[in-house]
């Protein structure tokens, strides 16, 4: 199955014309996602890697199926890009471009929640169904097909980490990335449940950071889960008040630290890999495999 | 970006939150001049952008224009936590019947603006007991509106007709519009005094959205960072000083962290932490390379998983910096895989560098080497 999308999911690409956006518009067609449309306003009629580009979301879904929409558009044009998307009812909308406002990612949110739609990111590196589907922009090789699902906050991280995977022989069902701002649409407990849901996956990697509670919210659910979580969580060495990068990954007010996330995990029954490279282990242990 | 105490008292001035009388001045002679307009005690405050002023002594009041110019000439020749006071507001000193707290910021688990607020302000809300703190989350699609204003005031124990009540209304409503019109992350007043009929603002705390500065062109400018963050940020790259002896660079802030996390947990430590990001070019790597190396680490640790970004750039940035610089003053380690890794690899190894497959065998050996 895979969770969010799959091998029959139509993918348009918003700010196709782009520079970043053509690359990856490449890279995601020889990975075999069916991108069936491209939208850039005032670039309609051109064809972009085979790709026709139109200049609306609803032009595009005029003459195609859209299940899904990644957008590429810098982040002073993303707010206006995303709604335009779930506006016409696009129900899964993955969102790469970095330095979004905050206030535009609530309301962003706030709507899609409203239109019953998933938005990942802002500030994602995408989702990939192995072998069936990718948007976004992680490196094709690493990502394999499996019964493995990996839910994220950060980008190379993950490919770091599926890269260990793969190399230990173990697939990916589908691995998320939720967007390292604060304000992002998804949250670990919104893809655990799906992953909890879906036939294909038989354990679940969880890529976290220090900051936020989200971990600790996800501890909650994984008490309730029959399938066994694996997870990291970077910013072990991170000092207090100090920003690592992402906009949410600060230990404030000593809320968020590494060893809260842990203990909360670990008392969950998760299984926490001290490093990244000690996942693919402890998911063998877990499933019982050599 | 943090803003001075004096510039958020400016906005709050501007969106009808009232403010103490007073303004901000550059030496002893304008704190005498202000404190004469305000005609009786004054208070005199350093402007930094570092909480415990008063515990360091950048808070002070005097009783007359004499005083608050040599107020004003020690506070204006003080350092406090490192941040040398090149301002001081000088303002009238409050009759100080209560102190409340109140503030707006964004919660990111809810994915929503939150109102915090309390009856007991002047410490910090931290140090709060979990009872008396009051939270109301603000939908974005129903926006502020003077009911929710009016439930937060009945929850702190005010009384609604009161003029404290009705003032709080007004006061709740313009936060939340300097948030949404400013971008501002966190709008916080801490303590709101009562002061006979009168509810002002006795300090300000406003962080603007560093992502939507391309927005704020009415903005005065705070420059928050220290020079080496200054000139990565003006790269476009994210870093961190930080107290330890290996610098540190990787591509994505997930990677940095977990780069960081792997030199810790094997007994070295990170002179910084440096996201130089996806796809940066070789031009851009070389110019971060050049910010480690002026931090004067004992080694140099790389650790590059390239999507985006391409081995081959990379190394020829290691290969330009060799050249300026006749050879790496302090040994350099790279772990070095994803696109373009034989050509990046075959260019390290002409200026004699071996580049890695795998993080931990390379933090390893930074360690060794730096030991």
């Amino acid at each position: 199955m895979a969770i969010i999308i799959d091998e029959n999911t139509n993918v348009l690409v918003q700010g196709i014309t782009g520079r970043q956006a053509t690359f990856h518009t490449k890279q995601m067609l020889a990975y075999g996602t069916k991108i069936v449309a491209g939208c850039t306003p005032g670039k309609g009629g051109q064809v972009v890697e085979g790709v026709p580009v139109y200049n609306t979301v609803r032009e595009a879904c005029e003459k195609h199926r859209i299940d899904a929409a990644v957008i590429f558009v810098p982040a002073p044009g993303t707010k206006d890009a995303a709604l335009e998307n779930l506006e016409a009812g696009v129900k899964v909308v993955v969102i790469v471009t970095e330095g979004v406002p905050v206030f535009d990612e609530i309301d962003i949110v706030a709507y899609a929640k409203r239109k019953g739609a998933y938005v990942l990111g802002p500030n994602t590196f995408g989702i990939v169904s192995g072998g069936k589907c990718k948007m976004g922009i992680p490196p094709n090789q690493y990502f394999i097909k499996g019964d493995i699902g990996v839910v994220a906050r950060s980008g190379t991280l993950t490919y770091e980490i599926v890269g260990n995977l793969t190399a230990n022989g173990l697939g990916q069902s589908t691995v998320v990335g939720m967007g390292g701002d604060r304000a992002v649409g998804l949250t670990f407990v919104d893809v655990l449940k799906m992953f909890e849901k879906d036939d294909q996956t038989k354990a679940v990697v969880l890529i976290g950071e220090i900051g936020g509670n989200n971990e600790e919210i996800a501890a909650e659910y994984i008490k309730e889960m029959t399938k066994p979580v694996v997870a990291f969580i970077a910013g072990k060495s991170a000092p207090a008040g100090k920003r690592m990068g992402h906009a949410g990954a600060i230990i404030e007010r000593g809320k968020g630290t590494y060893q809260g996330k842990v203990d909360a995990l670990t008392a969950a029954g998760a299984k926490v890999a001290p490093l990244p490279f000690e996942v693919p282990a402890l998911i063998k242990e877990a499933l019982g495999r050599k | 970006m943090k803003m001075f105490e004096y510039m958020g008292k400016e906005l709050f001035a501007k969106f009808g939150i009232p403010t103490p009388k007073g303004r901000m001045v550059t030496n002893p002679e304008d704190a005498a001049k202000v404190a004469a307009e305000i005609g009786g005690p004054c208070v005199v405050k350093s402007q930094v952008l570092s909480g415990k002023r008063g515990k360091a002594g950048g808070i002070k009041f005097p009783k007359t224009p004499e005083e608050a110019k040599a107020a004003a000439k020690e506070v204006l020749a003080m350092t406090i936590q490192g941040l040398p006071v090149e301002c001081v507001l000088v303002e009238e000193m409050l009759k100080i019947d209560k102190e409340l707290y109140i503030s707006i910021t964004v919660d990111g688990s809810a994915k929503q603006a939150v109102m915090i607020a309390s009856a007991y302000g002047g410490m910090e809300i931290e140090a709060q007991p979990e009872e008396y703190i009051i939270k109301k989350h603000i939908d974005p699609e129903l926006g502020m509106h003077p009911f929710f204003a009016r439930e937060v005031i009945r929850r702190m124990g005010v009384a609604i007709n009161s003029p404290h009540g009705k003032e709080m209304v007004k006061i709740i409503q313009s936060l939340y519009k300097i948030c949404k019109e400013k971008d501002a992350e966190l709008v916080e007043i801490n303590p709101l005094v009562f002061s006979d009929d009168r509810v002002i603002a006795a300090d300000a705390k406003v962080t603007i959205d560093d992502d939507a500065m391309f927005r704020m062109v009415d903005l005065p400018f705070v420059d928050d960072k220290s020079p080496a963050e200054r000139a990565a940020a003006d790269l476009g790259l994210s870093f961190v000083e930080l107290d330890g002896d290996i610098a540190v660079m990787a591509n994505g802030a997930g990677i940095t962290m977990g780069t960081l996390d792997t030199l810790q947990a094997f007994g070295g430590t990170a002179r910084n932490f440096l996201d130089a990001g996806g796809g940066t070019g070789r031009e851009q790597t070389a110019k971060a390379l050049k910010i480690l190396l002026g931090l004067k680490p004992k080694s140099l640790f790389i650790n590059i998983f390239g999507g985006i970004t391409r081995c081959d750039d990379v190394a020829n940035a290691f290969k330009d910096i060799n050249t300026e610089l006749g050879g790496f003053p302090v040994p350099v380690v790279i772990r070095l895989v994803g696109t373009n890794q034989e050509a990046g690899r075959e260019i390290l190894k002409s200026i004699g560098i071996e580049a890695y497959d795998f993080m931990q065998d390379a933090a390893k050996r930074v360690i060794e080497l730096t030991k």
